[in-house]
């Protein structure tokens, strides 16, 4: 009872979340995402495009070949808090997804910084974010 | 133990559902008076307006063409500057021979018949904004009902009913009788005695009975009473074969499939309750009829590029985007009306807390897709008169037009309405992707779908080249630390649009801000 209870409640925020803009019904599709590459291509895409090149005037940043990419914490922190325009991901998806993400777009997209990506960081991160924000 | 009302309360609430709970507390709250419809009295009254004074605007949307007619009407000179060729921002329509190009590229031409439209952005319009609903009256634009709440509209989920679509009305009733008989059982168990008192347990059975639906042993079971609310497996008829014969119920376990409560709940919000308008012939009515009503002071195909301001003025700077040559316009304040998710590409000279404030509110990524069809199967073969039918796949829900129902001919059916990661899924594919998508998915409620396909256009949002998002999507802790700082007067200029507002997303919460926007102007101005 309590545990449907909690599983109630967290649908209940993804679905208050959008209330008030003229959005669709029912409930917030969720989608396979396996690994990074389908992360990348069936949710970053949309802003970012195809090919990372990002929006032709600069306002959505490309991420091919993108220095700000060397160090990890970065993208995750943008993933997970959002900025401007781009909306928070930490509801949207798991710090499985996200670490998954970040690792594949480091590594492709003319970005090459190996060292690996774990939940565990996105973990830390995320922890983080919410003491700055208390 | 701390108060122990609250968690049977909220016991309560469980289990006779979300929905129930819902329409409970919205009757407590208008008995009360606590919910008034709309903080619209009228537009703002600007009186006494200084002679000379002058108001620039950048973006002829609705908020700002809002702000221009109440200003224009006060006695201020105005000017406003938009950087597409046309009025109306988000309020438009996509129309046979209109092409649209996404920020990679893409372009997509669109071939509907002659009358036929899609509106990619606003499309419905509850009878409580009444901002925008003053304006429609006042400029004449006609409104025809939006249907929504379709009894006779789809369910699906992919994990339940087998995978079946189901009636709206069929798993609405089943939800209502199994929770009310659940909650009945609880009653007759004496696990609610230490709560309600016999009196209310009598009541409260009786309306269980009633409301449920359920049978002398308070069960719900599946009768011609029941059928009376779902439907009948054959439907009351005349003469000799006229007896009808009840439907079966679905099981309990399906209906509890989140599909239908999400449903049912959708219809209780504030801003999709019933009655709902669209104008006749296309959303872009009411940016067309702002438009006449302001007269030629809008400069179109203008690029605001910086916004500079002092204690005397403000200058904005913009390119005219088909010669590529700068100009610069001054006047006295200016109402800023553009997307927060590109004003990153105007120079503004603004306090630091408002700049923070700028760069504070993401935008949501919706996707909408318009598939043009031979004939109206939806409303011929199926029943179905406007509304919508909701799904689990990415495209989310299908929405049938209001409009020339039992006409002839091609008619234009919403495939595909998609918010977060559903939107982006969409918004990431090839426009053949998108149609393909929503002609698979589509087809689980309407097998018709393949044979009378005609064509279709796809809008996602998050790539369309002059917003880069579809509407604003505060947080409540970026709400908390910059709502205010955003919707302040800035020294000489101010923000607008449904961003600067409570109501994000819709046209009304638009008008609303640009009321406020230029009501802050005038009282500065007079004040000087």
């Amino acid at each position: 009872m309590r545990r449907a209870l909690l599983r109630l409640g967290a649908l209940a925020v993804l679905a208050a979340t959008p209330a008030l803009a003229d959005s669709p019904g029912g409930r917030p599709v969720k989608l396979a995402l396996p690994d990074g590459e389908q992360v990348y291509k069936q949710v970053c895409a949309a802003c970012h495009l195809a090919q990372a090149q990002g929006s032709p005037d600069g306002t959505v940043p490309a991420l091919a070949h993108n220095a700000k990419l060397a160090t990890a914490d970065y993208p995750i922190t943008v993933v997970m808090k959002g900025q401007g325009g781009m909306p928070w991901f930490s509801e949207m998806l798991t710090p499985g997804q996200v670490a998954a993400v970040v690792g594949y777009v480091r590594t492709h997209f003319d970005n090459s910084y190996a060292d690996p990506v774990a939940e565990a960081d996105v973990k830390r991160i995320a922890t983080a974010i919410k003491g700055s924000e208390e | 133990m701390t108060d122990s009302t609250a968690p049977s309360r909220r016991d309560l609430l469980t289990m006779i559902g979300k929905v129930g709970g819902a329409a409970a507390m919205y009757q407590a709250m208008t008995a009360l008076g606590h919910a008034a419809e709309t903080q619209f009295t009228g537009p703002p009254v600007l009186s006494g307006t200084k002679p000379g004074a002058s108001v620039v605007i950048l973006g002829a949307g609705l908020a700002g063409m809002a702000a221009a007619y109440e200003l224009q009407k006060a006695g201020y000179a105005v000017k406003i500057l938009e950087f597409q060729d046309r009025p109306g921002g988000r309020n438009y329509s996509l129309r046979g021979g209109d092409s649209f190009t996404e920020s990679d590229g893409t372009v997509q031409k669109v071939q509907f018949a002659a009358g036929n439209y899609l509106n990619p952005g606003p499309w419905r319009i509850p009878h409580h904004h009444k901002a925008l609903l003053h304006y429609c009256r006042q400029f004449g634009v006609a409104l025809e009902p939006f249907i929504q709440l379709n009894h006779n509209g789809f369910i699906h989920s992919s994990e339940a009913f087998g995978g079946k679509p189901m009636r709206y009305k069929e798993v609405a009733t089943d939800f209502k009788g199994h929770t009310s008989e659940l909650l009945a059982k609880a009653i007759s168990a004496k696990a609610l005695d230490d709560k309600l008192s016999a009196e209310d347990q009598e009541k409260l059975m009786e309306a269980l009975r009633g409301w449920g639906v359920l049978d002398k042993n308070m069960a719900y079971t599946s009768s011609l009473k029941v059928s009376a609310q779902r439907g009948y497996d054959q439907a009351p008829g005349g003469g000799r074969n006229g007896a009808p014969t009840p439907s079966q119920i679905a099981k309990l376990q399906d209906v509890l499939d989140p599909q239908v409560w999400t449903a049912m709940s959708f219809y209780f919000s504030y801003v999709m309750q019933t009655t709902m308008f669209q104008p006749t012939g296309g959303m872009d009515m009411i940016g067309k009829a702002f438009a006449k009503k302001i007269g030629k002071i809008v400069t179109y195909n203008a690029k605001a590029v910086k916004v500079a301001q002092s204690d005397k003025g403000v200058t904005v700077s913009y390119k005219d985007v088909a010669t590529g040559q700068m100009h610069d316009v001054s006047a006295d304040y200016c109402v800023c009306t553009i997307p927060l998710s590109i004003i990153s590409q105007v120079d503004m000279q603004v306090s630091p807390a408002l700049k923070a404030a700028m760069k504070a509110v993401p935008y949501g990524g919706h996707v909408k897709i318009g598939l043009e069809f031979k004939r109206r199967f939806w409303e011929e073969d199926d029943n179905i008169y406007g509304g919508h039918s909701f799904t689990d796949q990415s495209i989310t829900q299908l929405s049938y037009p209001n409009d020339k129902m039992f006409g002839n001919g091609p008619a234009v059916l919403l495939g595909a309405f998609a918010r977060d990661l559903a939107g982006f899924q969409l918004a990431g594919m090839t426009p053949q992707q998108r149609i393909e998508t929503a002609l698979k998915q589509g087809e689980v409620f309407h097998p018709q779908y393949r044979k009378e396909f005609m064509n279709g256009v796809s809008v996602p949002w998050s790539r369309v080249p002059w917003i880069l998002g579809c509407t604003s999507a505060w947080s409540e802790d970026n709400r908390k630390a910059h709502y205010k700082n955003l919707v302040t007067l800035d020294n000489r200029v101010v923000l607008a649009g449904e961003h600067a507002s409570y109501y994000g997303g819709w046209m009304e919460g638009s008008i609303l801000s640009g009321m406020d926007a230029i009501t802050q102007i005038h009282e500065h101005a007079q004040a000087a």
